[in-house]
C-alpha cells in the first residue's frame, strides 16, 4: 500500500503512457488481421495477406507517393524559409519584430478549418484551380511557423562568444557562420524539417480543402477509405510509419545523448 | 612616433563613429514572411471579404457588406459552436490532468528512462492520426473486450446515465468523440509541461518538505504555480485545434456531437455556401483570437514563439 | 605569422559611450612590445571594454588604437592581428582540440597548420588530447587550449580576459607561473584584464590601475605598491592605512606632520609642493608592534592604541587597532615567533617614516577599498 502511495505519479504516469501507445498497439495488431467484411474492427483470424501485398488496394500507394513529395517538397521549402525567418528573429533588433513574432505565431493558432478554408476562398478568388500545387502551398503555408519556432529555441541556446571567437582568429562573418554557427544549429534545423515533414504527411483538413479528386493524398485516402471500407493495409503503412517513427526519434536520441555525454 | 600627434585634429573631426544600418534581418525575413502574408493574412481577408459577400457558385458574388449573413449564421449554428467549446475544454481539462502526472515523472523521477519515455511519447505524434483515431473504433467497438468490460461494470450505464453514451455502446457517442479528442492532443499538453518541469529546480521541492509542506501542499504551492508557463502553453496548444477539429467527431461520434468544424466543412465543400461558410470560420477565428490576446497581453510576444 | 608593423600598442584618446553612459573616458595608454602588461580594476571599470575595442569586438566611440604606426581603429576583427584568450574560454564544441588549435591558421591559410596546432598544444603540455572535444576537459585543460589557439597565430598583441577566474585557487597560482614562463619563452605582447590585484601583480611587468573609465596610475608592480598616487590605487592594490596630517615644518629631509597631535614624520620628497593637509599612509605589513623599551631610530614613528581584533592565520596575525581618536589601523604582523597580543591589550605602533607616503587630503579615503569578505588575496 505504502509502495503504491510513494509511487503514485510513477504508475499514474505510466497508464497515461498507455493510453497514449493503445492506438498504436491496436494498429499494429490489426495488421495482421484478416477481417470477414470490408471493415476492420473485429479481430477474425491472424493473417499476413496485407503485409505481403501492401500495395493491394488500388489508389493507396499512389496516395502515398503524392504525400510524400509533397512532403518532401514542402519540408525543403519551409525549412529554408522558416531557418531564414529563425535567425532573422532570433539573432537581430529591428522594428516590428514584436509584430513579426505575432504574425509568425497566428498560423499555429489558427484552426485548421479556418486557414484551409480561407485559402480556398484565395485560390478560388485567384482562379486557381484546386490541385497538387495548391495542396503544396497550403503546406509550406502551415510548416513554416513550427520551423520558425523549433530553429529558433535552438538558435537562442547558442552562445554568442563563440561567433566572437571566430571573429577573434581571423574567420570573417561568411566563415565564422559556416564553420561555427550552422554546424550548431543543425540539429534543430534537421528537428524542424522533421517536424515539417510529419506535418505534412500528416494533414488532412487543410489538403482536404485544397485538393482535387485527381490529387489524393495518404490522409484523403484514409479518410475516403474510412466510408467505404477500412483495408488492412491502412494498418500495414501505419505499423511501418509507427516503426520509422520510433528509430528515427530514438536514434536522434541517441545521437544528441552522445553528444551530451562528450560535453559533460 | 608622428602619428598620434598630427592626427589629434582629425581624431576629432572623424568624431563619433556612425553605427552602419544593418539590412540583413530584413533580407533574411522576406522570403518567409512574404509566404505568410500571401498565403495567410491574404486569405484571412479575403475570407472576411467572403463572409460579407452574397451570390452562389454559379452566379458568383459580389460584396455588398451583408451582416444579415453572420446573423444567420449564428442563429442557426450557435449549438454547434458552443457543442466544440464545451468538448474542446473537456477536452484540455482532461488532457491536463492526464499529462501533468507523465510528464512530471518523465521530468523528474525517470532518470535513466527520461530519453526512453520521451521517444515513446514522442513517435505515436508522427504517425498518422487518421489511422491512429480510426483505432479508436476498433478499440470501442460494440463487440470488442473494452466495451464488454464497460457493460459488465456497468460503466455504460453510468455514462448513458449522464448522456454520454447510449444504446449500451460506447462507440458513436459524446463519449467516444471526448475519448478522441483527448487521446489526440495529449502528447501537445505533455511536451511543453514536460519542457518546463524538467527546468523545475528540484532542490525547491526539498526546501518546501523542509519546511514542513505536505505533498499535497507542496504540489500547490511550489510545483503547480512554477509550472504555469508550461500549463498554459499546452493549454493554448490542446484548445485551439481542438475547437476547430470534426474528424474526432466524424468518426467517432453521431448526428448529436457535430462540431463547428463539420459545419465549416460541409458548408463549404457540400453545400457550397461559401458566404455562411466564411462567416462561421471568421466568428471561430475571432474565439481564438480573443483568447490569444488575453494570453499575449499577459505573456508578451517572445513567449508565443 | 610575423609581420613588419608589429610594435608597441598605443590608444590615444579612446573613449566608449553607451547612450548616457561612459565605459571608457579619454584613455592613453601606451604598451611596450613584448612586455606582460596588466590592466587592473574593479568591474565595471572599463577594463573589458578596452580589451574588446583593442580585439576589435567593439568600436570606440572617440579616438584611435595603434600597433606601430599602422593604426588598427577602423580594421574589423578577424583582419586584425590581435588574439583572445576569452572568459569562457569559448572553445567551440564541435571541433576537435587539434581543430580547434588550428582554426586561426586555416582562416589564414597557414600551409602547415596541423603541424604548428600541435606544436602550440605541446607548448601548453596537452598534446596528447589534440583528438577530444572540449566537452571532455576540466576548466584548467579548457583555459590551456584557448591559450594555445591564440598563440598559436603569433599576433602582434594577446589579449587575456579575465583567463583565471573560473579555476580554484591552486590551479589559479599554478596557472599564473605558466603564463609568465609562456610569455617570455613566445616574447608575446600580453594585455591581460583583471580584478585581482595579486594576480596582476604576481604576473605583470606593468600595471595599469583603472577606475570608472579612467587610468589611475601606471607602473610596475613595485612602485605601485609602494608609491600610490591616488587612495583608489592605494586602497585597490593590497590594504593601506590613512591617516590624516597636516604639515608642520619641512626642515631638510624630513618633514614633521600632525596627526591628531602626535607628531609623526615623512621624508620630504614624497610631499608635493605647497602641500599643508595630506592623508598619510603606511601599509599593515610596515606596522610593527614596539616593546615599551624599543626605543627605534631617530625616523621611527610611533602611535599608541588598543587591539579591538587579533586573527591567527598562520603566515601572520592580522590586529586591528584602535587608535584614541577612534580610527582602527589595519597591522600584520609575520608569524616569526615572537608573542601575539591579545584583544584588549593597549600596544605601540611603529614604522620606519620612509614606508609612509602622501596622498592628496581631497580624494575619499575609501575609494578602491573592497570589502573584508572578498579580500582572499590582500595580505
Amino acid at each position: 500500500m505504502r509502495w503504491i502511495r510513494a509511487h503514485l505519479v510513477g504508475i499514474a504516469g505510466l497508464l497515461v503512457l498507455g493510453y497514449l501507445l493503445l492506438p498504436n498497439l491496436v494498429v499494429i495488431v490489426f495488421s495482421f488481421n484478416k477481417p470477414n467484411g470490408n471493415y476492420n474492427y473485429e479481430w477474425q483470424r491472424f493473417s499476413t495477406d496485407a503485409w505481403t501485398n501492401p500495395c493491394g488496394t488500388p489508389g493507396i500507394c499512389d496516395s502515398l507517393g503524392l504525400s510524400l513529395r509533397i512532403g518532401l517538397i514542402a519540408t525543403l521549402v519551409s525549412t529554408i524559409l522558416g531557418t531564414m525567418v529563425a535567425f532573422a528573429v532570433g539573432r537581430h533588433r529591428f522594428r516590428g519584430r514584436s509584430s513579426t513574432n505575432l504574425l509568425i505565431f497566428l498560423p499555429m493558432a489558427t484552426p485548421e478549418v479556418v486557414m484551409g478554408s480561407s485559402l480556398l476562398t484565395l485560390f478560388i478568388a485567384m482562379g486557381i484551380a484546386p490541385g497538387s500545387t495548391t495542396i503544396l502551398i497550403a503546406h509550406i503555408l502551415f510548416c513554416l511557423s513550427f520551423v520558425v519556432v523549433t530553429v529558433k529555441s535552438r538558435i537562442a541556446s547558442l552562445d554568442p562568444r563563440l561567433e566572437q571567437a571566430a571573429a577573434d582568429l581571423f574567420a570573417n562573418p561568411f566563415q565564422a557562420f559556416v564553420r561555427v554557427t550552422l554546424p550548431l544549429v543543425a540539429p534543430g534545423i534537421a528537428a524542424g524539417g522533421l517536424l515539417a515533414f510529419s506535418l505534412s504527411f500528416d494533414d488532412y483538413i487543410i489538403t482536404n480543402f485544397n485538393a482535387s479528386p485527381s490529387s489524393v493524398t495518404f490522409p484523403m485516402f484514409v479518410w475516403g477509405a474510412a466510408q467505404r471500407g477500412t483495408p488492412v493495409q491502412i494498418n500495414v503503412i501505419g505499423t511501418v510509419m509507427f516503426l520509422a517513427a520510433l528509430v528515427l526519434v530514438a536514434s536522434g536520441q541517441l545521437i544528441s545523448n552522445r553528444r551530451a555525454r562528450t560535453a559533460a | 612616433m608622428s602619428g598620434p600627434v598630427a592626427d589629434v585634429a582629425p581624431a576629432a573631426a572623424s568624431g563619433l563613429r556612425r553605427v552602419r544600418r544593418n539590412y540583413t534581418p530584413y533580407l533574411l525575413l522576406l522570403p518567409g514572411m512574404a509566404w505568410l502574408v500571401v498565403f495567410f493574412v491574404v486569405p484571412m481577408l479575403s475570407l472576411g471579404s467572403q463572409s460579407l459577400q452574397t451570390g452562389t457558385v454559379d452566379t458568383g458574388y459580389v460584396l455588398t457588406w451583408h451582416l444579415q449573413t453572420y446573423v444567420d449564421a449564428l442563429s442557426r449554428f450557435w449549438p454547434h459552436f458552443l457543442r466544440s467549446i464545451v468538448f474542446a475544454g473537456t477536452a484540455t481539462v482532461l488532457t491536463l490532468l492526464l499529462a501533468y502526472p507523465l510528464a512530471y515523472f518523465m521530468a523528474q523521477r525517470s532518470g535513466r528512462w527520461k530519453n526512453f519515455l520521451l521517444v515513446l511519447v514522442i513517435a505515436p505524434f508522427f504517425t498518422s492520426f487518421l489511422i491512429r483515431t480510426l483505432a479508436w473504433q476498433t478499440i470501442l467497438t460494440d463487440n470488442g473486450p473494452v466495451a464488454a468490460l464497460a457493460r459488465s461494470t456497468h460503466v455504460t450505464d453510468l455514462l448513458q446515465w449522464v448522456h454520454l453514451t447510449s444504446n449500451d455502446s460506447l462507440m458513436n457517442s459524446r463519449f467516444a468523440v471526448i475519448c478522441g479528442l483527448t487521446y489526440n492532443f495529449l502528447p501537445f499538453m505533455i511536451l511543453p509541461l514536460y519542457a518546463n518541469l524538467e527546468r523545475l529546480d528540484h532542490s525547491l521541492v526539498e526546501a518546501a518538505g523542509d519546511l514542513y509542506a505536505t505533498p499535497i501542499q507542496t504540489f500547490w504551492k511550489v510545483i503547480w504555480p512554477l509550472s504555469l508557463p508550461g500549463v498554459v502553453g499546452g493549454t493554448l496548444l490542446t484548445f485551439i485545434p481542438a475547437a476547430g477539429d470534426f474528424i474526432n467527431s466524424r468518426l467517432l461520434g453521431n448526428t448529436q456531437t457535430v462540431m463547428i468544424g463539420q459545419v465549416i466543412d460541409s458548408e463549404f465543400l457540400r453545400v457550397q455556401d461559401y458566404s455562411t461558410a466564411a462567416a462561421l470560420s471568421f466568428v471561430l477565428m475571432l474565439i481564438i483570437v480573443v483568447i490569444v490576446a488575453v494570453y499575449v497581453r499577459r505573456a508578451g510576444t517572445e513567449e508565443l514563439v | 605569422m610575423t609581420e613588419e608593423t608589429s610594435g608597441d600598442l598605443r590608444l590615444t584618446g579612446v573613449t566608449k559611450t553607451y547612450d548616457s553612459f561612459t565605459a571608457v573616458d579619454q584613455l592613453d595608454l601606451v604598451i611596450p612590445r613584448g612586455s606582460f602588461f596588466a590592466l587592473l580594476g574593479p568591474s565595471g571599470c572599463g577594463k573589458t571594454t578596452t580589451l574588446r575595442m583593442v580585439a576589435g569586438l567593439d568600436q570606440p566611440t572617440i579616438g584611435q588604437i595603434w600597433i606601430g604606426d599602422r593604426d588598427i581603429t577602423e580594421t574589423k576583427a578577424y583582419q586584425r592581428n590581435v588574439n583572445t584568450v576569452f572568459q569562457s574560454y569559448a572553445l567551440f564544441p564541435h571541433l576537435s582540440i587539434l581543430d580547434n588549435v588550428a582554426f586561426g591558421l586555416r582562416r589564414r591559410k597557414v600551409s602547415d597548420h596541423k603541424a604548428k596546432a600541435m606544436e602550440a598544444l605541446e607548448l601548453v603540455q596537452l598534446a596528447h588530447i589534440a583528438k577530444k572535444k572540449p566537452g571532455q576537459l576540466s576548466g584548467g585543460m579548457q583555459q590551456r587550449v584557448a591559450l594555445a589557439r591564440a598563440i598559436v597565430n603569433r599576433p602582434d598583441v594577446l589579449l587575456l580576459d579575465e583567463p583565471l577566474g573560473a579555476l580554484d585557487l591552486k590551479l589559479r597560482r599554478q596557472m599564473q607561473i605558466e603564463l609568465k614562463q609562456i610569455q617570455s619563452e613566445v616574447g608575446l605582447t600580453f594585455v591581460h584584464v583583471t580584478h585581482d590585484q595579486e594576480e596582476a601583480m604576481t604576473m605583470a611587468d606593468t600595471i595599469a590601475v583603472m577606475n570608472s573609465g579612467r587610468l589611475e596610475q601606471v607602473g610596475d608592480p613595485a612602485t605601485l605598491y609602494e608609491h600610490p598616487k591616488s587612495t583608489f590605487v592605494a586602497n585597490f592594490l593590497g590594504q593601506s592605512n590613512l591617516l590624516e596630517a597636516t604639515v608642520t615644518s619641512r626642515a631638510g629631509t624630513t618633514a614633521e606632520l600632525d596627526v591628531h597631535g602626535v607628531n609623526l614624520r615623512l621624508p620630504v620628497d614624497r610631499l608635493a609642493d605647497g602641500t599643508s593637509a595630506l592623508w598619510l599612509g603606511v601599509r599593515p605589513e610596515k606596522l610593527r608592534l614596539v616593546g615599551p623599551t624599543d626605543g627605534g631610530g631617530a625616523d621611527d614613528n610611533r602611535l599608541t592604541g588598543v587591539v579591538t581584533d587579533a586573527s591567527f592565520t598562520g603566515l601572520a596575525t592580522n590586529y586591528l587597532v584602535r587608535l584614541p581618536w577612534g580610527q582602527e589601523l589595519m597591522v600584520v604582523q609575520q608569524n616569526d615567533g615572537s608573542l601575539p597580543a591579545a584583544r584588549g591589550a593597549q600596544v605601540t605602533l611603529g614604522w620606519a617614516a620612509e614606508h609612509g607616503f602622501a596622498l592628496d587630503a581631497d580624494q575619499d579615503a575609501h575609494a578602491g577599498a573592497q570589502d573584508q569578505a572578498d579580500d582572499s588575496g590582500a595580505t
